[in-house]
């Protein structure tokens, strides 16, 4: 068994006239939790749905769980979960019934109500899909992707209309399964979730990866310049610096005590990933 | 010094033997679920399968007997012609929408993200036809035999007329029903699409009239479908012998109803496995 998840070489994909995806490479390790980031139309649900055997490629290789999606079976199919970004299907069944008749399908599933419990919808669980709110359809999603035990969990943009607490809820559940050895693949415009989540993210543009690595460290964000801030009686200062630790020893020598509304600021997630994608913070 | 490890649970999963569900086993739980769902979507069950019993009772109630042949009423020639527009519509009609809404609402992408072999999907769509076929003829017929006095067949070769021409148009129209399902383009449009060729076709093969009062070229235009030909079958079985006159060519044509059924068996085989698609297209 290798160690690498997924590995994608050289991809590439047209619609039409439209390049969708452009030469992408990159790899994922097995037990990873890796986010890909990217403005809308940047070529992620493409990417992913790939991976996932939904698309066809015109080039590259794909290698997923060791075998190509484009010619994988059923066994192959049984290692994953998916949680696709839009679904409205199933409407006319209960949470359980749909729960329970999706796990019949793998090898080795999951307890189908233990499932529905570790999403929260156990209060909800004859309740007809078509009755429930956003959010709670799309844990329904999540339920469907995780109840096969998978290997590998594909989840495109999965917290999408969940409300704070639901999300928070959902980032433990995440956590939970990447515990258990799951490897996670997750799109998201959600800088803070891929942050909490993700070991390592990736940042495409226009069909491209543009930076690749840890979220802390994505694009040289740890050793950016950072910003200095203070009060002062003629209004506050800022000062862009590579050194705020010097900065900040002499604001110590120069006030006597406390320096008013000091902060200093490393360039967030957000600030990295928009100058990434080509927008000024 | 020595010093004792503490036992560590080695977590060594036994040898790795992946057995899938078996094909036949999903297909019987995917005709549960579709028959489930059938009969819980309320516009579905009203149209497909309710409507044709009660257009049989109102329209059977208005034609009387004008038809002017001792022993054969309108209301007999009617309740033959609702049984073949019955086959088609819980076949045809059926799945042609319902495979257009699957297809728009994720449950065929999400399918084939599934371990799910492909027969099983056909396999719960035939169970469900098949259930949903085999009560709406029952339905038909004991409207027919309680309100319009039609007689159930006596022979055993009547017996087996009635059940090849159920089997071959079933089977022809549930090719097509799959096939156009991949017409509609959205899931409003699916009704529109499916129902109103459907009806088009029902007028022209003599379901809603006697097919001798269609006007000649709408006859040749019927006769291209199939629908024509399970409407004469289930004549020749369900109306006395001597309503062959009204037929216009003055006989029943069994082999020619086999030949044209099996030939859209074929065709329908064939124009769905190159029309139907798991994903949306490309494009």
């Amino acid at each position: 068994m290798s160690d690498t998840a997924v590995r994608v070489r050289e991809l590439r994909k047209k619609y039409g006239d439209v390049t969708a995806v452009d030469g992408i490479s990159l790899d994922i390790a097995r037990g990873e939790v890796f986010a890909l980031l990217g403005p809308n139309g940047a070529g992620k649900t493409t990417t992913v749905e790939i991976m996932e055997g939904h698309r066809r490629r015109d080039g590259g290789e794909v290698s997923v769980l060791g075998e190509d999606p484009g010619r994988a079976g059923r066994a192959w199919r049984s290692k994953l979960g998916i949680v696709l970004q839009s679904a409205t299907d199933a409407a006319e069944f209960t949470v359980r019934e749909t729960v329970h008749h999706f796990a019949s399908y793998f090898p080795r599933p999951r307890d189908p109500d233990s499932v529905i419990e570790l999403v929260g919808l156990s209060g909800k669980a004859d309740a007809r899909i078509r009755a429930l709110s956003g959010g709670q359809r799309r844990r329904v999603d999540v339920a469907l992707g995780v109840v096969g035990n998978p290997e590998l969990l594909f989840l495109d943009e999965p917290t999408t209309g969940f409300d704070p607490e639901a999300r928070r809820q959902f980032w433990s559940l995440i956590s939970l399964l990447s515990d258990e050895g799951t490897t996670i693949v997750l799109t998201t415009h959600y800088l803070d979730e891929a942050e909490t989540l993700a070991d390592r993210v990736g940042v495409i543009a226009q069909g491209r990866v543009v930076a690749i690595g840890e979220p802390a460290t994505l694009a040289g964000r740890a050793e950016a310049e950072a910003t200095v801030s203070w009060s002062t009686p003629d209004g506050e200062r800022r000062v862009k610096t590579m050194t705020p630790t010097r900065v900040v020893a002499d604001l110590i020598a120069q006030f006597d005590g406390e320096i008013p509304e000091l902060t200093v600021r490393r360039p967030t997630l957000e600030d990295t990933y928009l100058g990434l994608i080509g927008e000024q913070p | 010094m020595t010093t004792t490890l503490p036992m560590q649970p080695t977590d060594i999963r036994p040898a790795e033997t992946v057995r899938l569900p078996s094909a036949g086993r999903l297909a019987l739980k995917r005709g549960a679920l579709e028959l489930k769902g059938f009969f819980r979507t309320k516009g579905q069950f009203i149209v497909i399968f309710s409507l044709p019993a009660i257009m049989l009772m109102l329209l059977g109630a208005m034609s009387g007997s004008r038809v002017g042949l001792p022993g054969v009423t309108g209301a007999q020639i009617l309740t033959a012609g609702m049984i073949g527009a019955g086959i088609m519509g819980t076949s045809f009609q059926n799945l042609g929408i319902n495979i257009a809404l699957e297809r728009h609402d994720g449950t065929l992408k999400r399918l084939y993200g599934m371990p799910m072999p492909r027969t099983a999907y056909f396999g719960g769509k035939i169970i469900q036809v098949l259930v949903c076929m085999i009560a709406e003829v029952i339905l038909l017929i004991t409207v027919g035999v309680l309100m319009f006095g039609i007689h159930l067949p006596t022979t055993l070769e009547q017996w087996f007329t009635f059940t090849w021409v159920l089997i071959l148009g079933g089977i022809s129209c549930t090719f097509l029903g799959i096939a156009a399902g991949s017409l509609p383009k959205s899931t409003r449009g699916a009704n529109a699409v499916i129902t109103l060729p459907f009806l088009i076709v029902q007028f022209c093969s003599g379901v809603y009239i006697p097919f001798s009062d269609v006007p000649w070229f709408l006859q040749i235009f019927a006769s291209i479908f199939p629908l024509k030909w399970m409407t004469q079958g289930m004549r020749s079985v369900f109306l006395p012998e001597q309503a062959v006159v009204l037929e216009p060519t003055g006989a029943w044509e069994l082999p020619m109803v086999a030949v044209a059924l099996g030939i859209w068996c074929v065709v329908g085989l064939l124009l769905c496995l190159r029309t139907f698609r798991w994903t949306a297209r490309d494009s």
